[in-house]
């Protein structure tokens, strides 16, 4: 990390100042999204099957990458072999993030924030993570997706909106999340800054979720029960404000914690608005009921 | 974000002792003292927000009733937001700061209750029209624009937020420099009624997907046709409806995995406003045995507070116009 921040000094494209290519494009402006490829990766030509394809001036944009280069070719090609190296990287860099070691690194980051945060006031400035609408290069932007609400939301600042998409790809957020239930972001109170944190948090989430256990019986019951919990607590102090939902836990019914803005017009909700209110919120009743008949069983 | 909020407030003092500078430097026959302290207030940074509030809405007593116990230095303050030279005495105020911030605070509660009468929300309007309080960072409202939002109304809560009338959902503005703007100066109220007074950006509760494959030969019609919403009291703009729908490797995450999809709820709309109807004034499905039957004992305090909020906005407009009297 300390080679980053002396590197911060560095401008320009002269990658003189830093010790290979791949660190000096991590740490120019606006490249903060991506992680570092493992050279053995990027060594592997099986990792970079059908990149040849995509990328004119393949080989030497590679020798580029890995600081293989000879300086007279660079001479030749500098402007235009810049702009296929960072395309090469960032293609090698969508399929890097989706392993095991790749994602790894990408939960580093993601724990520190290096994607912003959500802009949801009610997501309580929840770490984002990079995802691409398609996989093809040259089509969108990167979208940062938000674990707490499962949206997309475009990055604050141009030299981020510019990214694209595909260097992340469309599968990154989900698998990660996947592979690391115990980091899925817990849908009522606000994140802990920092990891490590959470013992006590972690007991309480047990001992909600023994409350919660034992699917289904009388599920309408809990659920109100649930509510009821939520109206008592403040957003901020309620159980289960860790960083994730914790490992082992049921997540079928963790919709009806989710906190939502109600507009109100002199205190009174806004009629139509309340309308489609309700009817989303008896959707998402329908689909956790579903859900813990589903669990019930298994 | 502390720091943020102090940067703001000298960069705001600052400027207000610049403006002082002036306004002593120069007598009221130069065209610079032609700028009021109320437009001097609102191009600040920070400020792009608010919009001017004509003088003699601040000079009617009854659109300040009750203000004057929340201000400090409530005379000063009005002769400081007025323009109108202090009197004799002024000496006897501590520091001309105190005063500052008292104005501040005078002219950001005056224009909460401003922009909800007619001549404000007409201000507004041209100021959302124009862009300048932005779009909605979420991606699939495609850019809706957004109004100042407050979430409370007495100061000192929380700063001003974003309200998206697409996705109903607020956001914290993208710039640091409105994390000194107190959220109470627009009011919990203002984005609602604005957008009850102008339907035609308000979007509608239901969304219909364009129909797929057959785009190119009969659906262009319904795109070109004008859209309506059946209730007349609704929003009468055509919403931006798409809900995002994680996948991995192209296929859908299956909302039985635990990290499958658990809020796609939150953005849905039903395709047709008949839709909205299938669901009862305590959020429960009419006609729909298979869920029905397990939430037998209407009890539910929450589905009681929908119905109490719910039906309330039939007077609205006319207590708006009471702000203007």
């Amino acid at each position: 990390m300390s080679r980053f921040i002396v590197e911060d000094m560095s401008t320009g494209s002269d990658s003189d100042y830093s010790s290979t290519w791949i660190s000096w494009f991590l740490s120019s402006k606006g490249n903060e999204y991506f992680c570092e490829v493992d050279e053995d990766f990027i060594l592997d030509r099986f990792n970079l099957t059908g990149l040849n394809n995509e990328v004119a001036n393949y080989a030497q944009a590679l020798d580029l990458i890995t600081d293989q280069l000879d300086d007279e070719v660079q001479e030749e090609l500098r402007g235009s072999l810049d702009t296929q190296a960072r395309l090469l990287y960032g293609l090698i860099h969508a399929r890097w993030i989706v392993t095991a070691r790749g994602l790894a690194k990408m939960v580093e980051k993601y724990k520190r924030g290096d994607f912003g945060r959500c802009p949801r006031v009610l997501c309580h400035s929840q770490p984002l993570l990079p995802v691409g609408l398609v996989d093809i290069p040259y089509e969108k932007s990167v979208k940062l997706f938000c674990g707490r609400c499962e949206d997309l939301y475009s990055p604050k600042s141009s030299r981020h909106g510019s990214i694209d998409g595909a260097y992340f790809g469309t599968t990154f957020p989900h698998l990660l999340f996947l592979v690391y239930p115990a980091i899925i972001p817990p849908k009522v109170g606000t994140p802990l800054e920092g990891s490590g944190s959470t013992g006590a948090a972690a007991e309480g989430r047990a001992a909600g979720s023994g409350a919660l256990g034992g699917a289904s019986a009388s599920s309408a019951r809990r659920r109100r029960e649930r509510e009821k919990d939520d109206a008592l607590i403040p957003d901020s102090g309620a159980p289960g404000a860790g960083d994730g939902v914790g490992e082992g836990l049921s997540t079928a019914s963790v919709a009806l914690k989710a906190e939502r803005y109600r507009p109100k017009i002199y205190g009174f909700q806004v009629h139509e608005t309340a309308k489609l209110q309700r009817w989303q919120e008896a959707i998402r009743d329908r689909q956790v009921t579903k859900l813990e008949v589903l669990e019930a069983r298994t | 974000m502390a720091v943020g909020d102090e940067d703001n407030i000298s960069a705001v003092d600052d400027a207000m002792e610049e403006q002082e500078e002036q306004d002593d430097g120069y007598t009221s026959s130069t065209p610079t003292s032609t700028l009021t302290w109320i437009s001097w207030f609102c191009s600040l940074p920070g400020h792009e927000y608010f919009c001017e509030v004509t003088e003699d809405f601040i000079e009617d007593d009854f659109n300040l009733t009750g203000l004057n116990s929340m201000v400090p230095f409530w005379k000063e303050a009005m002769e400081m937001v007025l323009d109108v030279e202090p009197d004799e005495d002024a000496a006897k105020i501590p520091d001309v700061s105190i005063v500052e911030s008292s104005a501040e605070m005078l002219y950001g509660l005056v224009h909460q209750r401003y922009i909800l009468g007619r001549a404000g929300q007409q201000a507004m309007l041209e100021k959302y029209e124009a862009g300048v309080f932005g779009t909605c960072p979420r991606v699939y409202c495609i850019g809706c624009n957004v109004v100042p939002c407050g979430r409370s109304d007495i100061p000192g809560i929380d700063t001003v937020k974003l309200f998206c009338p697409n996705c109903n959902d607020i956001y914290v503005p993208p710039s640091s420099r409105f994390q000194g703007v107190d959220g109470a100066f627009f009011g919990t109220t203002f984005p609602h009624l604005f957008f009850q007074n102008y339907r035609e950006s308000a979007p509608a509760p239901f969304w219909k997907p364009p129909t797929r494959g057959a785009g190119s030969t009969s659906p262009p019609n319904p795109r070109m046709s004008p859209f309506s919403n059946p209730n007349p009291y609704g929003g009468q703009k055509r919403a931006a409806g798409y809900v995002y729908v994680p996948r991995i490797y192209g296929f859908k995450v299956s909302e039985r995995a635990k990290c499958g999809p658990r809020m796609q709820w939150l953005r849905l709309r039903p395709e047709s406003a008949e839709e909205l109807e299938q669901v009862d004034w305590r959020g429960r499905w009419i006609e729909d045995d298979e869920f029905g039957s397990e939430d037998e004992d209407g009890d539910d305090p929450r589905m009681l507070e929908d119905f109490d909020d719910g039906e309330g906005d039939e007077d609205e407009e006319s207590e708006s116009e009471e702000e203007e009297v």
